[in-house]
């Protein structure tokens, strides 16, 4: 029996590469943007399932990639654009803009690379969209806005990409560590009917097809994302619950505890890497 | 349509044997399968499965979908193979009728932690969607057909 599964695993080996070579040429390429290269794939670091951390933007088809090079190309711009507008466009019982407090919207560099992170004000760990909200409510006297709002979305992409290039750095210490653990407990519990965990596909596969789809390591540096398969830019939130769904499972509510605390550990996995918001996926 | 006919088909086949008055086979239960070192000698219907139609299951994405993980040369018609699974050409060669039964039914009880899904199990894991509870991925007879279609793969 050990030698057919040699057997098998050499000719899938054979499918694989004629396969991942004719489509997708892209595992090697470099992200450049602005004659500036972003760190997509690095020696991961001590204690990290990885041995190599890879950026979900190189398993993408040459097509996929070329959108996120060049922000003129890139949809996910048009949503910066709007957030910048927002930024400055006053709002709430306090008719103040988020300018008109914080400044140049530059001062947020560094903010997305460390979510999410524990907020003492909120006395819980919090994602981007739970801060601005706060700001909102608190300090500007105005409603908070959905998760999957355009605005919301427009917002989290124009202070993410204040970030770009920057290095992931989520503290996973103190009272971020319970946590870390429940969100590493989630991802390695199997779910649905199917029976699968996140890390039997973005673990135990990346790299491999999955009919279609070029298994990637499930990194969320890029968030918000641009799909094209969404026609517009998405949270990791709604990322997270479309892999459940795929398990023929139930997903976790939008904004719930576990979804925070599966984005904590899942930003963690992907130490070593650069934020890359807003990235572009098919 | 083809679902349809096929239970058309096994109604005809149960009528057939109530006319014969042979005592009728009763379908095996999820949870009764008996596997002895991975494998399920006993046919889950009592009777040999439809290769054609389990040709149809091995690659209809709601039913075995089996061509998401695994390059079968005998679909070449159906695009895109995945490459998490090994190649099943000449899968045949390899395993016994009943192994196959079992790796279908369960391949967890040969490949502990495999990814690949336990088709005749009910909830194998948390969360299962609502309208899924208590049901397997495939039906008995859908499990048989595959079987017998995998039996046709030689090399
Ligand atoms: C009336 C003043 C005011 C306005 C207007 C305001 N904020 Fe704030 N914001 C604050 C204060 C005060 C804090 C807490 C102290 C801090 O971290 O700067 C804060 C905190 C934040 C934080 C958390 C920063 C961190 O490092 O933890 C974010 C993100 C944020 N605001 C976004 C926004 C956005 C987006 C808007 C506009 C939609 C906005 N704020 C409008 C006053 C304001
Ligand atoms: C059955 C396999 C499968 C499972 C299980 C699965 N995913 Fe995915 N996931 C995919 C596929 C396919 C894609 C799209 C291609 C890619 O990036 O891998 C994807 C994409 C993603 C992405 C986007 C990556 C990027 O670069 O934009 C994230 C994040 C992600 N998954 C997280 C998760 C999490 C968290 C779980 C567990 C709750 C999970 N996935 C479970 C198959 C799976
Ligand atoms: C999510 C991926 C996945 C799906 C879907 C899947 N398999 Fe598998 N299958 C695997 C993997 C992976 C293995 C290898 C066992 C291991 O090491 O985990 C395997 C092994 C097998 C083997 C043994 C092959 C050999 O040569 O050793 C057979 C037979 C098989 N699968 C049949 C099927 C059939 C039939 C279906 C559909 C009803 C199916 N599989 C669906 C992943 C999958």
């Amino acid at each position: 029996m050990k030698r057919t599964m040699i057997a098998t695993s050499a000719a899938a080996l054979i499918a694989g590469l004629t396969t991942a070579t004719a489509v997708f040429a892209g595992e090697e390429d470099e992200l450049v943007i602005d004659g500036e290269t972003l760190v997509t794939k690095a020696p991961a670091p001590e204690g990290s399932p990885f041995s190599e951390v890879i950026s979900g933007w190189r398993f993408r088809s040459d097509e996929t990639q070329a959108l996120q090079m060049d922000d003129f190309d890139n949809p996910g711009m048009i949503y910066v654009d709007q957030g910048l507008d927002l930024w400055e466009a006053a709002d709430g019982s306090e008719g103040k803009s988020c300018a008109d407090c914080h400044g140049d919207i530059a001062g947020f560099a560094g903010l997305r690379a460390a979510m999410p992170k524990w907020s003492e004000e909120l006395g819980t760990l919090a994602t981007m969209e739970e801060l601005i909200n706060y700001s909102r409510t608190e300090h500007m006297g105005a409603e908070p806005w959905k998760w999957e709002s355009n605005e919301m979305l427009s917002m989290t992409a124009a202070i993410g990409l204040q970030s770009r290039g920057m290095p992931v750095d989520v503290a996973t210490d103190g009272p971020a560590e319970t946590w870390w653990e429940k969100g590493r407990e989630i991802y390695y519990t199997r779910f649905g009917q199917l029976d699968f965990s996140c890390a039997n596909c973005h673990e135990d596969n990346y790299g491999n097809m999955l009919r279609a789809d070029h298994l990637s390591q499930g990194q969320i540096n890029g968030f918000p994302v641009y799909r094209l398969k969404w026609g517009g830019l998405g949270s990791i939130d709604r990322r997270f619950k479309g892999c459940v769904e795929d398990t023929r499972g139930v997903p976790f509510a939008v904004g719930s505890d576990e979804m925070k605390a599966l984005e904590l550990y899942v930003a963690s996995r992907g130490t070593g890497l650069v934020i890359e918001t807003p990235s572009v996926r098919q | 349509m083809m679902r349809n006919l096929h239970v058309k088909e096994w109604g005809i086949a149960f009528a057939a044997l109530f006319a014969l008055s042979l005592p009728a086979m009763a379908e095996t239960a999820p949870g009764d399968v008996a596997f002895a070192d991975g494998a399920v000698e006993q046919s889950l219907t009592g009777g040999a499965g439809d290769a054609e139609n389990g040709r149809a299951v091995f690659v209809d994405r709601s039913l075995g979908n089996c061509v998401t993980c695994h390059a079968n040369s005998d679909v070449a018609d159906v695009p895109f193979h995945g490459e998490v699974g090994p190649t099943l050409d000449g899968v045949a060669d390899r395993w016994t009728e009943a192994e196959l039964r079992g790796l279908v039914v369960n391949s967890k009880m040969i490949f502990e932690g495999t990814i690949m899904p336990g088709f005749y199990v009910k909830d194998p894991a948390p969360r299962v969607r609502e309208d899924l509870v208590g049901k397997t991925i495939l039906t008995a007879s859908e499990v048989e057909d595959v079987v017998a279609y995998l039996r046709t793969l030689k090399e």
